[in-house]
């Protein structure tokens, strides 16, 4: 079986522990999370982990089995990217001289669609959102200039079908 | 004795009193209907060991000589009463001492509850005496866990822990109670876990994939079924027997679901896997579909998956989503509980016998009879076998024993030649093969059914990894029957080590102490036996006492355990020497 991205959403209690319960499960399999990110979801005091690897459909599907198992976890997903809408997020740290005195900064923050966050006497802080390729090109770009600091952040991402979670919550009546 | 009514009765009535923490743990395992629980004190859960002794009178607390012991003691008393098993430890190294009882556990679905000591809060992450993040570790090897550091979580927490372990697929679940935790008071409280709102025990069965089994299975031709530990973990004994009997389906058993059908049934056909009877391992590659009940096709049940049961439709019966198209990839998937599925299916079953399909499985055995079988039970040499002695306890003890091993040879010939009348009564360490495991899951397998015979079979090594455990025999007088095949070897390895490593023999050769008087020494009753004209009169012996009773039995050094698919190769590449 071929490999391929696939991104794994995962609906959760807020619960101390469960991290570090989500990453054994790709430890014991030797799969390599290739981005992480941890946030709240649609849903109130749901917590939603978005998890980007590269593996085969038979081991996303294990993985997802496993997740799912986990007394916390309330549902699992995975998507191939053409099933998903996703960005990551970018911070570039850049010398300040460097925006009057080159005239081709100027040109990529105009065509990479970045914006100005923030400008000093002694820096500037470019952010950039969009697919991972994006990103990357615009770090090439910028990389002869000089960056002082770069960081980018996990995937994030939203499936084009739907997540049932709310429906599956509401079936749940504690007694 | 106290009703379990009676005691939450008494518990309603401190419900308006402050209590510690430390007495609250005792009113939820009163709650939780635990009256026996396995341990070993440490400063860390001192608090709660006060507790114990208030509580002597309704609760029974066991020292067992080492926190592993403690782990494998409640699961044999889980395997055999079908309760939950209980383990206690402080913090630290009484915690990590847990984790190999855990991940046997959690690997067997066995429902425990391990509660751990830890610092007080204000010292965690501080490295202070016998600190240990057990939570981290024992994540793994867990259903699930938690860390307490108030009073007024453990009956809420305590209350998820054991419905957790108990319900659904059953496994282990670790609490660690911080010390200043135990001590404070609070208002206790306790109402019984129902439901977790992301966990769903039991998936509810789906009638469209039963009838979708129920189809296939009329039409087969040759059908077969592997059955393993979920149908007595969902108590489905009754129901998989009038499946087999309405549809006239041979059926073969993994080590962890043996007993749940007489061995003397005569649609039983014996054990899979790589020491699994030549019939079941031979024709799991020639029957037209698999009906597998309650088993997660184990690399050791499989062999090679590229050549497993291609030819087969297969048929998985199983509670655990997760298990569906792991291993092996399921045309129908029929999810639930086993005995709720199977009772389901059995209307939809046209009755049948399949006589000639089962001829195939009896002209094997009689192959393997032959070739192995009749020089196991009734071997010409002199040396005693492994197989006899087990054909001798099967006759002593009229097949009512419950038998608990340990891992290795033994296992697979206890396994292999054991006859058993009712279920749950084959413990055995059968996915994580932890050695050390058999002494003292038989003292919990004894006290989980008093009323039972307890046999357990260990080899040399493995005895020696738990062999402290003889003190709690003692002490408690706990009437087990122990016995120790020894062959002064490290058996399973130097059989691979004959067969697959040119005969070298890398540290499995034992230099054994005199084990009958280190038996003695506990002050148990204890021979040895070396001669076949010994035999049949002590196991006869053994097996009349009611006390404990130690007895070793000299066998044969290089004998090896066959029928073996070896590793890696096929199930129908079985080889029968």
């Amino acid at each position: 079986m071929e490999k391929e991205w696939f991104t794994i959403s995962v609906y959760s209690e807020n619960n101390l522990g469960l991290l570090n319960r989500i990453s054994g499960i790709f430890l014991k399999r030797h799969i390599n999370i290739e981005s992480l990110n941890v946030s709240k979801s649609e849903i109130d005091d749901v917590s939603k982990f978005t998890i980007v690897v590269r593996t085969t459909e038979k081991w996303v599907h294990n993985i997802v089995g496993q997740l799912e198992k986990q007394i916390e976890v309330i549902k699992a997903f995975y998507h191939t990217d053409d099933e998903t809408i996703y960005q990551e997020s970018a911070l570039f740290k850049i010398d300040s001289a460097l925006l009057f005195d080159e005239r081709q900064i100027q040109n990529i923050i105009k065509e990479s669609n970045s914006q100005i966050v923030t400008v000093g006497r002694d820096f500037f802080v470019l952010a950039k959102s969009g697919r991972r390729n994006e990103i990357d090109e615009m770090y090439d770009q910028l990389k002869p200039f000089g960056i002082k600091q770069f960081v980018r952040s996990g995937r994030i991402s939203v499936s084009k079908d739907e997540m049932q979670i709310s429906a599956m919550l509401k079936e749940f009546q504690p007694s | 004795m106290e009703t379990v009514k009676e005691k939450q009765t008494k518990i309603k009535t401190i419900a308006t009193m402050k209590i510690s923490g430390a007495e609250a743990i005792i009113h939820c395992l009163l709650a939780e209907d635990v009256d026996l629980v396995y341990g070993y004190p440490g400063g860390a859960i001192m608090p709660l060991y006060d507790e114990f002794y208030k509580f002597q009178d309704k609760l029974t607390h066991i020292l067992t000589r080492h926190e592993q012991g403690a782990t494998h003691a409640a699961q044999g008393y889980a395997r055999v009463s079908g309760r939950v098993g209980v383990a206690i430890a402080t913090s630290g190294p009484g915690a990590t001492n847990l984790v190999t009882g855990l991940a046997d556990a959690q690997i067997d679905s066995t429902a425990m509850v391990c509660i751990t000591g830890q610092v007080p809060r204000h010292l965690l992450g501080s490295d202070a005496f016998q600190e240990t993040d057990i939570i981290g570790i024992s994540t793994p090897v867990t259903k699930w866990n938690y860390q307490i550091t108030k009073a007024s979580e453990i009956p809420e927490i305590l209350a998820k822990a054991f419905f957790i372990a108990r319900s659904g697929r059953p496994g282990p679940v670790l609490i660690d109670i911080t010390k200043n935790a135990q001590f404070e008071e609070f208002n206790f409280s306790y109402k019984k876990c129902k439901g977790v709102r992301s966990y769903i025990p039991t998936p509810k069965p789906n009638m469209g994939s039963i009838e979708a089994a129920a189809e296939l299975i009329n039409k087969a031709k040759k059908p077969f079924i592997v059955w393993g530990q979920g149908v007595i973990l969902g108590q489905a004994e009754q129901a998989l027997k009038a499946v087999i009997e309405k549809a006239g389906i041979p059926a073969a058993w993994t080590i962890m679901g043996e007993s749940a059908i007489p061995t003397s049934h005569p649609l039983n056909v014996g054990m899979v896997g790589m020491h699994g009877n030549y019939g079941p391992n031979m024709l799991t590659n020639e029957c037209d579909v698999l009906i597998a009940i309650g088993m997660r096709f184990d690399d050791r049940v499989t062999g090679n998956l590229e050549k497993y049961a291609k030819q087969a439709k297969v048929i998985h019966f199983e509670i655990d989503p997760a298990e569906i198209n792991k291993n092996v990839n399921a045309e129908v998937a029929v999810l639930g509980n086993s005995k709720e599925t199977l009772e389901l299916l059995l209307p939809a079953l046209i009755e049948n016998k399949h006589e000639d399909w089962h001829n195939e499985f009896k002209r094997l055995y009689e192959i393997e009879l032959d070739a192995v079988i009749k020089n196991d039970i009734h071997p010409t040499k002199d040396k005693l076998t492994m197989g006899e002695v087990i054909e001798e306890i099967n006759l002593a003890s009229k097949n009512e024993a419950v038998i608990v091993t340990d891992v290795g040879q033994h296992q697979m010939i206890a396994c292999r030649y054991a006859k058993f009348n009712t279920t749950k009564s084959n413990i055995t360490s059968g996915g994580l093969g932890t050695m050390g495991f058999a002494l003292p899951a038989a003292i919990g397998a004894k006290q989980g059914a008093m009323d039972r015979e307890v046999v357990a079979i260990i080899g040399d090594g493995g005895f020696q990894m738990t062999i402290q455990e003889l003190g709690v025999i003692f002490q408690h007088q706990i009437p087990v029957k122990i016995v120790i095949l020894n062959n002064d070897h490290l058996g399973m390895v130097r059989q691979w080590q004959e067969l697959f490593f040119d005969k070298r023999y890398a540290s499995t050769v034992m230099v054994n102490p005199d084990f009958v008087k280190i038996a003695e020494g506990y002050h148990i009753e204890s021979k040895r036996v070396s001669e076949r004209k010994d035999l049949k009169a002590t196991i006869q012996e053994m097996i009349a006492s009611d006390k404990p009773y130690f007895l070793e039995v000299k066998v044969e050094q290089e004998d090896n355990v066959f029928p073996m698919i070896p590793s890696g190769a096929s199930v129908s590449d079985v080889r029968l020497k």
